[in-house]
């Protein structure tokens, strides 16, 4: 067993209000893993990843408990300007508008050695050379003439595209891909994930992959992480988890997806609304929506237990556990 | 037995102007819908899927007559309503009703969630002004909200109750068809399934036509009888759900239909997504306008003019492949993709 790359325990975000948005949040990355960060709307995924990179808006949340060690640094120590050094280099990230997230008026090329330059302070020319080999790792057709073009001239795929070649320009270890592919096509979606897929196994990224789609967690993550109302559910290898839930929530989720599979009937769903931050319930975040929720949900906060190899749920009643087929 | 068509488009183009090039001289026009043909029964739910750009927007506003249509005709339940007399487009708005992709944004925010469904009982005088009151409590039990989030705005409902709301406006007109415009595609997912069951429930009590947009393919399939799958303006393959995505005859929707990703760990992502992005709708690549990123391409694909369409019983597509050419697809069984290889 490897030991893993990045390591979040007990991870707390609290709004200056006190109202916590990410709850003790635990989990690791392996070198080489994707991890599937998944949850709804308000889960409290991207505002954790945030956390991490430890780009929280300032006066309005900060982190008030737990570590994130990455390598041999406890990050939620340093100072910002150590943070800067690791930010980009250590770990990059990728957002789900493309278009927003890069300068409309600075040359793609440019936006890329800029992160290189800064942090190796490499030549402009080596820079330029660098930036010319991370358009062509991301699959960008002719890098040497797109290096000089600007976003507005990519499609959005090749914008997608772009935004990964800027994060991994200084061969990061962890790249944070905070639902990368919501805003593009289906089969552009496709091309995305592959590329993903394929840096992984060409640099040893460790990847979290923030998505609401269990489809493309099924298709892409090694392990995938379950969030709601701010709290973990559920963790452990992918075939674990969407073969053998344990947490109610996440067996819904599941059951919900409209599957691509023949059928007619009405779908399954989760009654009720996920909760809002000023109002979470009390225990268990999941009771008002659950169906096995009993006196002890109400009143009492799971905690985790394991429920297989690598694979725990905070649920005071986890479904009947299946044997594998 | 087959009831006629409530709608019906017969090559229905769109164009919009674009800007630029020297004013005067040259005019640029950007081609949304091309050339489109397609018929709704009433109690009918059709889907229209494609990537953005497609035009499938554009295409469910111009039946609505919110678009104008550049060429061909609109008709609506026997009268034609593109171009048509201003007493049919007036029939054409009581019948009709859309719902949109942003549950927030198609409301008022000053606006309570009853004043909003009574606003359109009262523009549309369905019912005298003192049964106001009581048909907006109906409508809103109707797409399962309790009286008590009448009172409140949309700021203090939830993406999934707006859209309730928004789906109350729309049948507050007893419309005949509606047209659904990615209207779960904001949501998130344990309230999609909430959404979608109701659009179902609804057809069977109300005998409801609907035309649904909609990239994801998994909700059309679970929910349409008929699906129309456009690229870059036009309708490249339409047929019955099942057909379509068991058999599908056009490259483009095998490969849009593989892209989908499904829970299923042993099912991998495909091994050769398609290549490349859809052209920009500006420039569009003469004769089939799919060449470019289509495997099957050959030299006639590549001029003028576009591929015949093919027609089975039910089933039309623009391709010169004829049936069993493109590879049947299975959902369970994990993909080889050199099937699609001739």
């Amino acid at each position: 067993m490897t030991a893993p790359v990045l390591t979040v325990d007990g991870l707390t975000v609290e709004t200056t209000e006190g109202q916590r948005i990410v709850d003790g949040l635990s989990f690791d990355l392996a070198p080489g893993e994707i991890l599937g960060l998944v949850g709804e709307s308000g889960s409290g995924k991207t505002v954790a990843c945030r956390a991490l990179m430890r780009l929280l808006p300032p006066r309005a949340m900060s982190i008030t408990a737990g570590t994130v060690t990455l390598g041999a640094d406890e990050l939620t120590g340093l100072s910002d300007a150590q943070m800067r050094k690791v930010r980009g280099r250590r770990i990059g990230m990728i957002f789900q508008n493309p278009t927003a997230h890069l300068d409309p008026v600075m040359r793609i090329g440019d936006q890329i050695a800029e992160g290189v330059r800064l942090h190796e302070g490499v030549s402009r020319r080596a820079a330029r050379a660098r930036a010319v080999e991370a358009l062509r790792q991301v699959g960008i057709p002719d890098p040497e003439a797109r290096v000089d073009s600007y976003a507005h001239e990519f499609s959005g795929g090749m914008r997608q595209r772009a935004m990964i070649a800027v994060a991994l320009a200084c061969d990061p270890e962890v790249l944070i891909a905070d639902e990368p592919t919501t805003a593009l096509d289906v089969t552009v979606q496709a091309q995305i994930l592959r590329l993903l897929m394929e840096l992984r196994d060409r640099k040893g990224l460790s990847i979290i992959l923030i998505t609401h789609d269990l489809g493309v967690v099924a298709q892409t993550c090694d392990s995938i992480a379950v969030l709601y109302g701010g709290r973990l559910c559920e963790r452990g290898p992918k075939r674990e988890i969407l073969g053998r839930p344990a947490h109610r929530y996440t067996e819904g989720l599941i059951r919900c997806q409209p599957t691509t599979a023949a059928g007619t009937g009405l779908l399954d769903t989760i009654p009720g609304q996920p909760p809002t931050l000023g109002d979470m319930p009390e225990g268990c975040r999941f009771h008002p929506r659950c169906p096995a929720a009993t006196a002890l949900c109400r009143a009492t906060r799971p905690g985790t237990q394991p429920h297989g190899p690598g694979h725990v749920a905070a649920c005071h009643h986890p479904a009947t556990l299946k044997e594998p087929a | 037995m087959k009831r006629p068509p409530l709608m019906i488009a017969d090559d229905v183009s769109v164009e919009f102007p674009v800007q630029g090039g020297v004013p005067g001289f040259s005019r640029r026009v950007l081609r949304a819908v091309n050339g489109v043909t397609l018929q709704v029964r009433p109690g009918e739910a059709v889907g229209l899927v494609g990537e953005s750009g497609s035009g499938k927007s554009t295409l469910g506003r111009a039946l609505l007559g919110l678009e104008p249509v550049t060429n061909g005709a609109v008709s609506f339940d026997g009268t034609r309503v593109s171009g048509g007399t201003r007493a049919a487009l007036d029939r054409l708005r009581r019948e009709t009703a859309m719902v949109f992709q942003d549950p927030y944004g198609a409301l008022n925010p000053r606006l309570t969630a009853a004043q909003a469904v009574a606003e359109v009982l009262e523009v549309h005088r369905k019912v005298p002004r003192s049964e106001v009151a009581a048909r907006v409590s109906e409508l809103l039990e109707l797409v399962g909200l309790r009286p008590e989030h009448g009172t409140r705005r949309p700021a203090s409902l939830s993406g999934g109750q707006c859209q309730r709301v928004g789906i109350a406006r729309a049948l507050a007109v007893e419309p005949r068809l509606i047209v659904a415009d990615e209207c779960v595609a904001a949501l998130d997912v344990s309230i999609q399934g909430q959404i979608i069951n109701l659009f179902m429930e609804l057809r069977e009590q109300l005998d409801l036509s609907l035309i649904f947009i909609a990239h994801d393919l998994a909700i059309v399939r679970r929910l349409c009888d008929r699906v129309a799958v456009m690229y870059l303006g036009r309708i490249v393959e339409e047929g019955p759900t099942e057909q379509v995505f068991t058999d599908p005859r056009h490259p483009y929707t095998a490969a849009l239909i593989r892209a989908i990703p499904e829970i299923d760990p042993d099912r991998p992502l495909p091994a050769t997504p398609l290549d490349g992005d859809p052209p920009s709708p500006m420039r569009l690549p003469p004769g089939c306008a799919f060449h470019p990123r289509c495997p099957h391409a050959r030299s006639e694909c590549r001029g003028d003019p576009p591929p015949a369409e093919r027609t089975e019983p039910g089933r039309r597509w623009s391709c010169i492949l004829g049936p069993g050419t493109v590879a049947p697809l299975t959902t369970k069984q994990p993909e080889t993709d050199r099937e699609e290889t001739p």
